[in-house]
C-alpha cells in the first residue's frame, strides 16, 4: 500500500491527499450542521425554560437524524407560479459558497508531513470574501424565483444587508493584515503565537462578529426571514429537501463564519500553552490541536445561538443605518489608527 | 495547464454567448445570470495567468458586488413584458455580419501580430505585495483620481434615483 | 498550437469582445445592453492581463484594477439612470425612448 503510493506522481499524491481531506471535513462538517440545529432548539429551550426535543433516544440525541429522515420523505411540492429553473438551483447555490469557505480555512498544523488545510492559498481571505460575496445569490434567486411579494421583499432586503456588512466585514480585517503582512491564513496563525489578534485588535472583533450576525441572516439581523411580517422571506414557497437545504445553509454558513472568526481572531488551532502554539511533531498532539479547533467552533456557534434567543430583531433602517453610518466609518479609524501605530513602531 | 486554459476558455465563450442569445429565454436575470458564469470562469482564466489578486477581486467586485446591483435592479423592475419580445433578426442577421467581419479582422491580425510568443517563458507573478507597493508607488495619482471617480458615481446615483429632484 | 501562449489568450479575448459587441448591436433591453457593454470591458481586461503576464510587467495588472473600479462607478450611475428612466416612461426597451426621433 504504502509502497504502491511511493510509486506515484507527486502531484497524484497531492490530489489523493486532498480528495482525502475534503472527504473529512466533509464527515465533520455535516454532523455538525445536523447537531447544530439540536444545539439550537436545546439551548433555546433552556433559556425559554423549557425541556426541548426529549422523545427521540436519550435526551434527543437522535432528533437531527429523524428531522433528515422527515425532510425527504415530505412531499417536495413545487407552487404553479414559481420561475421553475431558478427555484430548483436556489437552494443548491444558497449551499455552495459555505462549503467552498471551509477549503481554505487550516484547521489544525498538520499531521505526519501533511498540512491540514485544502488549500494554502496566498490571497486566502480575498478568496473568502469573494466567494462570501457570491452567497447572495443563493437567497436573492429564490426570493425571485417564488414569485411572490413576501419572498421577494426577503431577497431584497437580503441582498441589501449582506451587500453593506460585506464592506464592515472586509474592511475590519484590512487592519488584522496590515499588522500582520500577509494575507494567507497559516501566516496570521503563525502570527497569532505570541497573541491573539482579539486582543490586539478587539474593535476590528466587535466588527466582524456583528457583521458575520447580518452575513449569515441569524438574530438580531434576520430580516430576509423575519417570520412575523414575511412568513417566511425567500423560503415560504420551499417544502421538503428544498426548504431543508437553505436550513442546513444557514447552520453551515455559521460554521464557516465561526471558523473564519477563530482563524483570523482566536488563533486558529493554537492554545498558547503545552507547545500547542507550534506545529506538531506527533500524531496525537495534530489530533489535539484539530480538536482545540473543533471546540473554538463550537464555542462561537454557542454564543450565536444563544444571541439568537436573547435578542429582538432590528428594524430595517436601523440594521441599515449601523452598519453604513456606524460600523464603516468605525472599520475605517481602525485601519487608520493601526496604521498610524505601525508607522510610530517602524 | 492547458486543458484547464480549453476549459475555461470555452466556459467563458459559452456563457458569453448565453448573455447576448439564450435560445430558451429572453429573461434578463437569466442574461445577468450567465455573465456571473462569464466572469467566474474568467477568473479562473487569471488564476492560470498568475494573477490571483485580480482573480479574487475579479469575483469579489464584479460577480459579488456589481452583478448584485444589476439583479437587484432587475427585479425591481418588473418586466414581464419586455420578455415577450424578441430579437428582431433582419437587423440580427446584419448585425452579426457585421461583427463576425470585425472578429475576423482582429483575430487575422492577432494571428500575424508581432507579439505572438514574444516571450518564451513567462515569469511575472500577481503577487498582492508587489501589485500593492507599485499601487501605491507609481500609480498613487491615478488611484486618488479612481478615488474621486467613485465618489462622484456614489453622489450621482444617489441623486439620480431621488424620487423629486429639486 | 503545442503550448498556450499569449496568442491564445488575446483570441479568447478577441471573440468574447466581439460577443459583447453583438449584444449591443442586437439586443434592445438596455439592461441586456448593459451586460454586454460589460462583457466588453472583461474581455479588454484579459487581454491586459495576458499582456501582463507574457511581457513579465506589472503595468497591465494595474490597469485592470482601474477598469474594474470604473466599471463598478460606471454601472452605479448607469443603473440609477435606468432607473430614472423607468420611473418616467416604464420601459427599459431602447426602442420606445425614441422621442428625439419624431
Amino acid at each position: 500500500m504504502i509502497a504502491w503510493f511511493n510509486s506515484l506522481p507527486p502531484t497524484a499524491q497531492m490530489t489523493l491527499f486532498s480528495v482525502l481531506k475534503i472527504v473529512c471535513v466533509l464527515a465533520v462538517l455535516m454532523p455538525m450542521i445536523a447537531y447544530s440545529t439540536l444545539a439550537e432548539r436545546k439551548i433555546s429551550a433552556w433559556i425559554q425554560d423549557r425541556h426541548g426535543p426529549n422523545r427521540v433516544g436519550p435526551a434527543g440525541i437522535w432528533q437531527p437524524i429523524v428531522d433528515g429522515v422527515k425532510s425527504f420523505l415530505k412531499e417536495d411540492f413545487t407552487p404553479s407560479h414559481v420561475r421553475k429553473a431558478y427555484f430548483w438551483l436556489a437552494p443548491m447555490i444558497s449551499m455552495i459558497p459555505a462549503l467552498l469557505t471551509i477549503a481554505i480555512i487550516p484547521f489544525g498544523s498538520q499531521l505526519g508531513s501533511q498540512k491540514m488545510v485544502i488549500a494554502d492559498l496566498n490571497v486566502g481571505i480575498l478568496y473568502t470574501f469573494g466567494i462570501v460575496s457570491l452567497g447572495v445569490y443563493g437567497i436573492v434567486l429564490a426570493g425571485y424565483a417564488s414569485n411572490n411579494k413576501y419572498s421577494f421583499l426577503g431577497g431584497i432586503r437580503s441582498s441589501a444587508q449582506m451587500i453593506s456588512y460585506e464592506i464592515a466585514m472586509g474592511m475590519s480585517v484590512v487592519a488584522l493584515f496590515m499588522v500582520a503582512g500577509s494575507l494567507r491564513l497559516s501566516d496570521l496563525i503563525s502570527y497569532q503565537t505570541h497573541c491573539w489578534f482579539i486582543f490586539k485588535q478587539p474593535l476590528a472583533f466587535i466588527i466582524f462578529m456583528i457583521s458575520a450576525f447580518a452575513e449569515t441572516n441569524r438574530l438580531p439581523f434576520d430580516l430576509p426571514e423575519s417570520e412575523q411580517e414575511l412568513v417566511g422571506g425567500y423560503h415560504t414557497e420551499y417544502s421538503s429537501m428544498k426548504f431543508a437545504l437553505f436550513f442546513m445553509a444557514e447552520y453551515a454558513n455559521m460554521i464557516a463564519a465561526s471558523a473564519m472568526m477563530v482563524t483570523l481572531f482566536l488563533g486558529g488551532w493554537t492554545l498558547p500553552f503545552g507547545g500547542l502554539d507550534q506545529p506538531a511533531q506527533s500524531i496525537g498532539m495534530g489530533l489535539a490541536q484539530i480538536g482545540i479547533f473543533i471546540a473554538k467552533i463550537v464555542l462561537l456557534m454557542t454564543i450565536f445561538i444563544w444571541v439568537r434567543w436573547m435578542w429582538p430583531r432590528f428594524r430595517y433602517d436601523q440594521l441599515m443605518d449601523l452598519g453604513w453610518r456606524r460600523f464603516i466609518p468605525l472599520s475605517l479609524a481602525n485601519i487608520l489608527i493601526t496604521a498610524v501605530v505601525l508607522w510610530a513602531i517602524a | 495547464m492547458d486543458a484547464l486554459f480549453y476549459l475555461f476558455a470555452a466556459l467563458t465563450l459559452l456563457c458569453g454567448i448565453l448573455v447576448i442569445a439564450n435560445p430558451f429565454s429572453n429573461n434578463p436575470v437569466t442574461s445577468a445570470m450567465f455573465l456571473v458564469l462569464t466572469i467566474v470562469s474568467m477568473a479562473g482564466l487569471f488564476v492560470l495567468l498568475h494573477a490571483f489578486f485580480l482573480a479574487a477581486v475579479q469575483v469579489l467586485v464584479y460577480a459579488g458586488a456589481v452583478m448584485v446591483l444589476f439583479l437587484f435592479v432587475i427585479m425591481l423592475l418588473d418586466l414581464k413584458e419586455e420578455q415577450r419580445r424578441s430579437i428582431p433578426l433582419f437587423s440580427a442577421g446584419l448585425g452579426l455580419i457585421a461583427v463576425v467581419a470585425i472578429a475576423s479582422v482582429i483575430i487575422g491580425r492577432l494571428w500575424k501580430g508581432p507579439f505572438v510568443n514574444s516571450v518564451d517563458q513567462p515569469t511575472m507573478e500577481g503577487a498582492t505585495t508587489v501589485l500593492g507597493t507599485k499601487l501605491f508607488s507609481d500609480y498613487v495619482l491615478p488611484f486618488e483620481i479612481v478615488s474621486l471617480v467613485l465618489l462622484v458615481a456614489m453622489i450621482g446615483a444617489i441623486l439620480l434615483s431621488k424620487k423629486e429632484l429639486k | 498550437m503545442s503550448q498556450v501562449g499569449l496568442h491564445h489568450y488575446l483570441v479568447v479575448s478577441a471573440l468574447l469582445f466581439s460577443i459583447g459587441l453583438l449584444g449591443v448591436i442586437i439586443r434592445r433591453n438596455v439592461l441586456v445592453i448593459y451586460l454586454s457593454l460589460e462583457l466588453m470591458l472583461n474581455a479588454a481586461n484579459l487581454a491586459l492581463v495576458a499582456f501582463s503576464r507574457f511581457n513579465n510587467n506589472l503595468n497591465g495588472q494595474l490597469i485592470v484594477f482601474f477598469i474594474i473600479t470604473v466599471a463598478a462607478s460606471e454601472v452605479a450611475v448607469g443603473l440609477a439612470l435606468i432607473v430614472a428612466l423607468y420611473r418616467k416612461r416604464q420601459t427599459t426597451h431602447v426602442e420606445d425612448l425614441a422621442t428625439m426621433r419624431n
